[in-house]
Parts: structure tokens; sequence; C-alpha cells
């Protein structure tokens, strides 16, 4: 009788077929970008030059247009620091019944379409607010709540907020101390990972800037594109990269919170 | 929210009893009563900024143009140039989802049994990166590529193939296709890949040893294992790509017929319709179709994380 070997025997390995799913995916993700970036420094005659880049500096379309993008970015950040934290917080410490109720509200910005909003914010806002671009920055804060609650979430899923809370209120700390000196540190991946994931987001939004007729990066990006195909793409390219910058070091964050903080040796 | 205090009073009042229920009552309501108060500005602020802008479109999907309540929008808006934008949508969202799917899972499947972390943590702070990458940029990215003057369709045609030459072009349904592939690959990845990892090889094994082929094991184990993942991400890319509007307006400029676009150029004032709220009918199908594809999702997904606790 021969021995059964150990488990490998049946281990499925990729054959041919798997493995040329692979490659094609590497070329997939890849070709676009590499095509995008010698198109944007290649000058008609075959040559390369860097000019496409310069058009673009120059603009003052595209000053005026990263201007309002990051005043929005920060606008976000500020809510994401200043109301989701806070709440996301509360939740945990004092209302964890309300926990459905909030959950399923964060997560409507996934069941209704971006466009769909434009058109009810155009509907329902008053005047004002559809005169500032700063109406951008509100809608841009409950756009990304499904990505900063969950992410917010998580991190505080992963500390014993009560404890760290009873004992910090025990020793007489007011609630503002409590959330900046003792909770805030302790989720602190959680947060830069929101606010990156919303910094991402509000950089990259479309539809409810175009629809509103706001100049922010990318419709300014969109209008360019219709009468200059290599300076549109370089300004993709630059504005992708940066992107993709801050969404790698929040998939890193990411892994890195696997290591959790346990408060009084709890498993 | 008031039921929520409400039902919560009446589960203390029945945990209580005694005589001084109701004296624990009232500070247990307001007690409640706090712990919700920490709540409102959010309440407040997702009111204001989705639940208005939401029921304001809902609500205008009844009223018709001299402000009576009626139908008339919904109908117009299932017929003609209207009916075409909703299948077109519905069917680019589930051309876009099939593709998605059937490759996301190959390369799931693939990278899940190569055994090598390397590729394994390559592919996921790929997918998480990519997954998010849609919009303007992307449009252009492609139009680099395979646009009438990218580098793919330039270099090919240097060898004696013009992508060109049969029905494929960017700037409608099938490059929509091909370009939504760069963010629902990835997509299918993140939401699949767990649940491809959580086969056991064991129980591969197991069923071998007992007499199981190939062929046998997927039919009774591994495909019934992966349907309600697969099902429930195939649901989730429908949305994806049933919502989007960014890409599709710039690389189709308005000109396909999808109810995004639809209604964009109704916003945008580049259509005029008889009935003025037409547009919000198309929105209000717009979330229904979303709202039923995510719920299914939801389902499904709550029906993997169940096994995959289990096992």
């Amino acid at each position: 009788m021969t021995k059964i070997k150990s488990g490998s025997t049946v281990t499925p390995k990729p054959g041919f077929g798997l493995n040329s799913v692979m490659i094609f995916g590497a070329l997939f993700f890849t070709i676009p970008i590499i095509s995008a970036f010698i198109f944007s420094v290649q000058v008609g005659d075959g040559s390369y030059s860097v000019f496409a880049y310069m058009r673009m500096l120059q603009d003052p379309g595209l000053a005026s247009s990263l201007w309002l993008s990051t005043r929005l970015a920060l606008m976000t950040v500020a809510i994401v620091l200043l109301l989701m934290v806070p709440t996301v917080t509360w939740l945990h410490i004092r209302a964890q019944r309300a926990k459905r109720v909030v959950e399923f509200i964060t997560l409507l910005p996934l069941i209704i379409p971006p466009v769909v909003t434009a058109l009810g914010i155009l509907n329902s806002m008053p005047g004002f607010l559809l005169n500032t671009p700063y109406l951008l920055g509100f809608v841009y804060g409950v756009l990304t709540m499904p990505y900063t609650y969950r992410s917010l979430d998580t991190g505080l899923n992963a500390i014993d907020v009560r404890t760290l809370v009873d004992a910090a209120r025990g020793l007489g700390a007011s609630w503002r101390q409590v959330l900046s000196g003792i909770i805030a540190p302790n989720i602190k991946s959680a947060i830069f990972g929101a606010v990156f994931l919303a910094v991402a987001l509000v950089l990259g939004e479309f539809v409810v800037a175009s629809l509103l007729l706001w100049d922010t990066l990318p419709s300014w990006m969109a209008i360019v594109g219709q009468a200059d195909a290599e300076g549109a793409v370089a300004v993709s390219v630059l504005s992708l990269l940066f992107v993709w910058i801050l969404l790698m070091v929040l998939s890193l964050l990411d892994r890195r919170r696997k290591v959790r903080v346990n408060v009084g040796g709890m498993a | 929210m008031t039921d929520l205090i409400q039902s919560h009073n009446e589960g203390a009042a029945t945990q209580s009893g005694g005589a001084n229920v109701s004296r624990r009552n009232k500070s247990n309501f307001r007690k409640v009563l706090f712990d919700y108060s920490g709540l409102i500005p959010f309440f407040i602020f997702s009111v204001i900024f989705i639940g208005l802008p939401t029921l304001s479109v809902v609500y205008l999907a009844f009223i018709g143009n001299s402000g009576e309540v009626t139908l008339a929008n919904i109908r117009v808006a299932l017929q003609a140039e209207y009916l075409t934008s909703l299948t077109g949508s519905l069917k680019l969202g589930f051309f876009s989802a099939l593709t998605g799917a059937i490759t996301g899972l190959a390369i799931s499947y693939a990278v899940a049994i190569s055994g090598k972390k390397k590729i394994q943590r390559v592919v996921s702070t790929a997918s998480g990166v990519f997954a998010n990458t849609g919009g303007v940029p992307l449009a252009f990215f492609f139009i680099a590529a395979v646009g009438n003057y990218g580098l793919v369709t330039v270099n090919l045609q240097k060898i004696g193939i013009d992508i060109y030459s049969g029905s494929f072009t960017l700037f409608g349904f099938s490059g929509l296709i091909l370009v939504y592939l760069y963010f629902q690959i990835p997509l299918m990845v993140i939401v699949t890949y767990p649940a491809i990892e959580g086969i056991r090889n064991e129980w591969r094994e197991a069923a071998i040893n007992l007499g199981a082929t190939k062929s046998m094991y997927w039919k009774y184990i591994g495909i019934p294992l992966l349907v309600p993942a697969v099902s429930g991400a195939f649901l989730l890319l429908f949305a994806n790509a049933f919502a989007a509007y960014a890409t599709a307006n710039v690389l189709t400029s308005g000109t396909l017929p999808l109810l995004p676009v639809q209604i964009g150029s109704l916003v945008n004032g580049n259509v005029i319709a008889d009935q003025s709220n037409v547009g919000m009918a198309m929105g209000l199908e717009m979330i229904i179709v979303v709202a039923i594809a995510m719920t299914g999702y939801t389902v499904l997904d709550r029906k993997t994380s169940k096994w995959r606790k289990s096992s």
C-alpha cells in the first residue's frame, strides 16, 4: 500500500489558464497608466517633451480649480473630525442602541446615486446655499460617510472604548479631554484612514460638482479635455498619481492596524 | 427615533416592576434622552444634506406641471427615449457586472491558489487603490490608450491590427464596458477574495478521499459555497455600473442613452421635457433599482459571512 502524501497531493496550483489570467490582469491595469504617461509627453513628430505639463501648470484654471478642490477637501476633513469622530465615538459609549439607524443613514449615499443627490440638492436647497461652492463641502461630508463611518467604527471596535472613557471620566476628565486626549490618540490610524479616503474622494468627485456648475479639479479637467487631449491626460496623470499615493498609504495603514490595542488585558 | 425610545422605555418598565416603576422610568427616560442627544448634530446634518434632497426628488416625481399629484411623470419616464435610457443603463449594469465578475473571480481564484504571499499583498493593495479609481481621469487614461489616436490603437495598427475596424468604439457602449472593468475587477476581487480564501483545503481533500471527482467537488461543494458571495458581488457591481456617471459623461459626451446621463442633461437644461418633473421620476427609478440591488447584496453577504464564521 502506498502511503498517502500529506495534503499537497490535491492542493490546486494555478495552471496555464490561471497564470495567463494574472498576466492579463497585470497588463490591463498597467497599460492605460503607461499609455497615459507616454501620451502626455509625446509631441506630434515622435519626440518627447514636458510641454503639455508646462502648458497645464500655466493655465490659470488649474490654480483656481485646485484651490477650490483643496478648500472643499479641508472642509470635508473638518466634518469628519468635528462631526463623524464625536458621533461614532458617542455611538460606541452611550448610544449602542442607535447604531443600526446611524449605520443605515451612513450607507444611504451608496443607495442614492450621486446624480440623484445633485438633482435633489438643486431642488431643495435655498438660493444662498446654492450660490456658494461651500455647499459642495457639506454634500461631500455626506457622500464620504459610508467610508469614514466604517473606518472609524472599525477603529473603535478594536479598542475597549467604555473602559477607557469610564477610567478617564472617573479621574475627572471632561468630555472634550476624553475625546481629544484619550479616544483620538487610540484610533489615530482609523482617523487618518477616514481623512485620507475623504480627501481622495473629494479630489476625484465630478458628478455633483459639475451638475452644480462649480469648477473643481475634475470638472475643470473635463472642460480642458474637450479641446486639449494631451493637456487633460497630463493633469489626469498628476491627479491620479496623487490620489493613488494617498490610497496606497491608506491600505498600508490598514494592514498595520491589525496590531490592536487592548486595554486591561482583554482578548 | 421616538419609537426606539418608547420601546426601550417599555422594556425597562417590565423589567423593573414594583412600587418605584414610574420614578425609575422617568430617570431612565432622561438617561436615554441624554444618550440620544449626542447624535442630534449628526441627525440634523444628514436630514438636511441627504434626507431633504432625496425626499424632494421622490416627492416631485409625483407632482405634475401645474402642481397636481400625478403618475404622469412616471408614465413618461417609462416611455420612448426615457425607456431607452432605462434599458440602456440596465444593460450596461448587467454586462459590466458580468464581465467584471468573471474576470475578477478568475483573478481572485488564481491569486488565492498561487500561494505567493507577495502577489497576494500586491493584489490586495492594488485592488483597494483601483476600485476607487474612476471618474474623469480614468476616461482620459483610456483615451490615451485605446482612443482613436491612443498608443495601443496606433501601435496595433502598425502591426496590422485595427481595433476600430469592427464595432468597437471607446466612445460607446463597448468602450464603457471596457473602461468600467478598471474599477469593477478590483471591486470583485475585494468582495470575493475572502470567500475564496475561506474555502478550506481540507474540504477538498475530504471530498476527494471520499471518492469525489474534481467536477463533483466543484458541483456539490465549491460552487454552492461560492454562489452567495459571487451573486452578491454581482449585484454590487451591477449597482456600481448602473449609477456611474462621470466616466460615461466624459467619454460619450452625453450622447449615449443612459439614465444618469439623461438626468444630467435635464439638469444642465440641454433637453427640455414636456413633463417638467420627468427627471425626478428617472431619479426615483434609479434609487429603486440601486436599492433592490444593494438589499440583495446585503442579504447575500450576510449569508456568506455566516458560513465563513462557522467554518
